[in-house]
């Protein structure tokens, strides 16, 4: 074997490799499956959760599988690769075929495809060929885009033909593939996704980027307005809203408010409206910055309703009556954070029920019902305080919007290709190249007449049809 | 009278529909076959005026939106769909076999919908969107068809591995392999607009069309092992068995994206186990 000829080989191995349809069910279903893993293992958290889930030893395997960001490991994109490799090298070596069938002006009848047809109809009439030309060939031209007629084994055809260019659906439907993972592609290389808090009244143009949390630069500068939230009567939120303005070499040059599915978009960058907070220091809260000048107290015995009050100072010991403990109070702090949220000044008080631990507590100035969520057979209380109203609508407080800012230049692409998909779809699921053809040949005074068809996709549909056919002509 | 009250009402309709479909297929009664259709088309007419009086409620309550919002309007909203691809066929096919099982398919959703908490919820910001609509629309319409699809698979290898004789009354072998391939290819049309939709919903909410997060991870496994059906059939000519064990094993894929899916971490808050 010459060199040229063992290359020649493998190509040709290689070639075969990718054109083969057993590929493309095996790919799928190996997607399918490997796809699963990343739904039962969080992608792209800590390493050290991981390690705690896990232990060391799953989690060195696991980690070098990449199953903790699978969906971008090597394997899980060569077999997205393979995919699309199969795709465009199966449909290339079916496109020089089919494209013989597509652009045929003269189709030529095959007698014996469609005499062997399983959907052949027979009968006779008493007719002559010509008389019966004339009359089939109104009715063929009427259900079909072609027709012609032709003598072939001393018959008469007749033969019709429509949709023929709905063979290439298929392709269409594959090329849509290939636009939707160009299109990601094209986004994961030329756009970004970040994130970034405008405060109100304030204005940036550096944004943090997800991927790697650094910094980046665009190249104009985004102000937050305003930013207002609205909820319903039970609470669950309504609408968050805030209005940006982007700014251009000093200029406005535009202006929007945003919610959450209405984006500003501007020079192919989008900000989306993605998350929202109070800013660290509530500026009309000073009196929150002091302790109250004196410290008073209620006790609460959950089980018989009896109160006792109690006014104390930072570090005083005091004894519940009826030998039920005591309790002290550690600090004041201006914010305490209750779940992650800021709920305005409270004490830390240390409770140390008879013959119980000690226990700290937390007892926000401006809740007065918040200790009794704890679940105790005490509850605490500081009275004397106005119970002020935290609804995160009051304007005196001041927010910063969060938002998500992204560019992706592959967008466009991604959504012509699911119409593209849905066209080719609806082509070659609903539409097929469909072939009549008619034979008459003379016996004696009469003919006698066979009806048969073939099509490239639903060969039920044909087999109707065939007989809803030659029921007509029958009539006719 | 309410929507959620009309709807309970309905579970019980479509149940008479099986009990009656079950009748004409044992006993061969084809009087039972003609009330048990007439019985589920008065069972979808209630559904759909269920969907429409609750769409109506919810303006009325001052924050009108499609009943397409949680899990208690979509399984509805399954429930219908279930019937209407169901009385479609039974139409088309002149044929009532299907109907036991379809008005089972039906009556189960909406059995399941009536544990439910069923109280009208405005909508959150995010769930604020028309393509929010033609997502829910697009993927039970895909889902309904799966589930019938699966049925007759079902049913398929059941009658093949010795079910009871009242299967002989199916229609032959190939043309429940023919209405299976049928319901799977207009499913999987479905199926892919409603990936599509939920797709372009996600890049106007969060400026992203994929995220990979494991509700979106689950359509797309869905959707892999569905066209790997497809190209097994049209390709390698697959019938019979091996589809029907695909097609099974493609409906256990969509009722996990649909339930299972709320078990693992995620970003859609359908149906959290409550
Ligand atoms: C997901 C990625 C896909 C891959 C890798 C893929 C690959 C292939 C391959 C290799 C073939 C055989 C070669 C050929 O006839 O050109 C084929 C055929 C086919 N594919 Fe796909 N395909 C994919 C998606 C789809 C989808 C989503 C559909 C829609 C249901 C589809 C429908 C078809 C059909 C109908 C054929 C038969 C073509 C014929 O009869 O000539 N494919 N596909």
């Amino acid at each position: 074997m010459t060199e040229s000829n063992v290359s020649t080989g493998i190509w040709d191995a290689i070639w075969e490799f990718f054109a083969s349809i057993r590929l493309t069910i095996i790919l799928l279903f190996s997607l399918a499956v490997t796809s699963i893993i990343g739904t039962l293992i969080p992608q792209n958290k800590p390493p050290m959760e991981y390690l705690q889930a896990f232990g060391e030893f799953r989690f060195r395997l696991f980690n070098a599988l990449d199953f903790f960001d699978m969906y971008r490991s090597w394997w899980f994109q060569l077999l997205i690769v393979l995919l699309v490799l199969n795709i465009i090298i199966c449909s290339l070596e079916r496109l020089s075929a089919l494209s013989k069938i597509l652009f045929v002006k003269n189709p030529k009848i095959k007698p014996s495809r469609f005499r062997k047809a399983n959907n052949k109809i027979v009968f006779d009439t008493d007719d002559s060929s010509a008389t019966l030309q004339k009359r089939y060939a109104s009715i063929l031209k009427r259900g079909f885009t072609y027709y012609k007629t032709e003598t072939i084994d001393n018959g008469l055809w007749l033969y019709a033909e429509k949709w023929r260019w709905t063979r290439i659906g298929v392709y269409v439907v594959h090329l849509s593939i290939v636009m939707l993972l160009i299109g990601s592609l094209v986004g994961s290389i030329l756009g970004f996704e970040g994130f970034v808090n405008i405060p109100e009244q304030e204005s940036t143009n550096r944004i943090f980027l997800r991927s790697n949390g650094q910094a980046f630069q665009l190249p104009f500068e985004v102000r937050c307005e305003d930013f207002n939230v609205s909820f319903y009567d039970n609470g669950a939120p309504k609408e968050f809203r805030s209005r940006l303005v982007i700014i251009e070499n000093g200029q406005t040059v535009v202006e929007k408010d945003i919610i959450v599915n209405d984006p500003l978009r501007y020079r192919g960058i989008n900000f989306f409206q993605s998350s929202y907070g109070k800013l660290d220091a509530p500026q009309n809260h000073a009196a929150d910055e002091t302790p109250p000048e004196s410290l008073d107290l209620r006790v609460i015995d959950k089980a018989s309703g009896a109160a006792h009050d109690f006014t104390t100072r930072i570090g005083e010991r005091q004894a519940i009556p009826g030998g039920k403990g005591e309790f002290k109070v550690l600090a004041f702090q201006p914010h305490l954070t209750f779940g992650g949220q800021d709920i305005g000044a409270g004490l830390q008080v240390e409770v140390t029920l008879t013959g119980k631990a000690p226990e700290t507590i937390l007892l926000p100035l401006h809740f007065p019902n918040f200790d009794k969520m704890r679940g105790g057979a005490l509850f605490f209380t500081v009275t004397g305080q106005k119970r002020r109203d935290f609804s995160p609508t009051e304007k005196s407080e001041r927010y910063y919007t969060g938002l998500q800012v992204t560019k992706d230049p592959g967008v466009p692409l991604v959504y012509a290709g699911f119409i593209t998909m849905l066209v080719g779809f609806v082509i070659s699921f609903f539409m097929s190249h469909q072939m009549v053809a008619i034979e008459i040949t003379s016996r004696g005074s009469g003919s006698r007449i066979s009806v048969s068809g073939a099509s490239s996709r639903n060969k039920l549909g044909m087999d109707r049809k065939i007989e809803r056919l030659s029921a007509q002509l029958q009539k006719s | 009278m309410n929507s959620s009250s009309i709807l309970s009402i309905i579970t019980f309709v479509y149940g008479a529909a099986v009990f009656l479909y079950l009748v004409e297929l044992v006993f061969k009664k084809s009087l039972a076959g003609r009330i048990a259709t007439v019985v589920t088309i008065i069972a979808f007419v209630g559904n759909t005026t269920g969907l429409v009086m609750r769409w109506v409620e919810s303006y009325q309550l001052g924050f009108g939106h499609a009943p397409l919002s949680n899990l208690y309007e979509s399984l509805v909203f399954f429930a219908w769909s279930i019937a209407l691809l169901y009385i479609f066929i039974e139409w088309k096919y002149k044929n009532r076999v299907f109907g036991t099982l379809s008005t089972a398919l039906a009556c189960c959703a909406m059995a399941y919908a009536s544990l439910k908490p069923d109280q009208i919820q405005p909508l959150i910001p995010a769930l604020k969107s028309n393509w929010l609509i033609a997502h829910v629309f697009t993927c039970f319409i895909g889902y309904a068809s799966f589930a019938i699809a699966f049925g007759i698979s079902l049913l398929y290898l059941l009658r093949r591995f010795g079910g009871p004789a009242m299967l002989d009354r199916l229609p032959a072998d190939n043309l429940l392999d023919e209405l299976t391939h049928q319901l799977v290819m207009f499913g999987f049309i479905f199926l892919s607009a409603g990936i599509i939709t939920g797709s372009v919903w996600a890049n106007s909410a969060w400026g992203r069309y994929w995220g990979w997060d494991p509700k979106e991870t689950w359509s797309l496994i869905t959707w892999f092992v569905y066209a790997g059906l497809l190209h097994a059939r049209f390709m390698r000519g697959w019938q019979g068995t091996r589809i029907a064990v695909l097609s099974i094993v493609g409906f256990l894929a969509v009722l996990f994206t649909y339930f299972g899916v709320n078990y693992l971490p995620g970003l859609h808050s359908y149906g959290a186990p409550s």
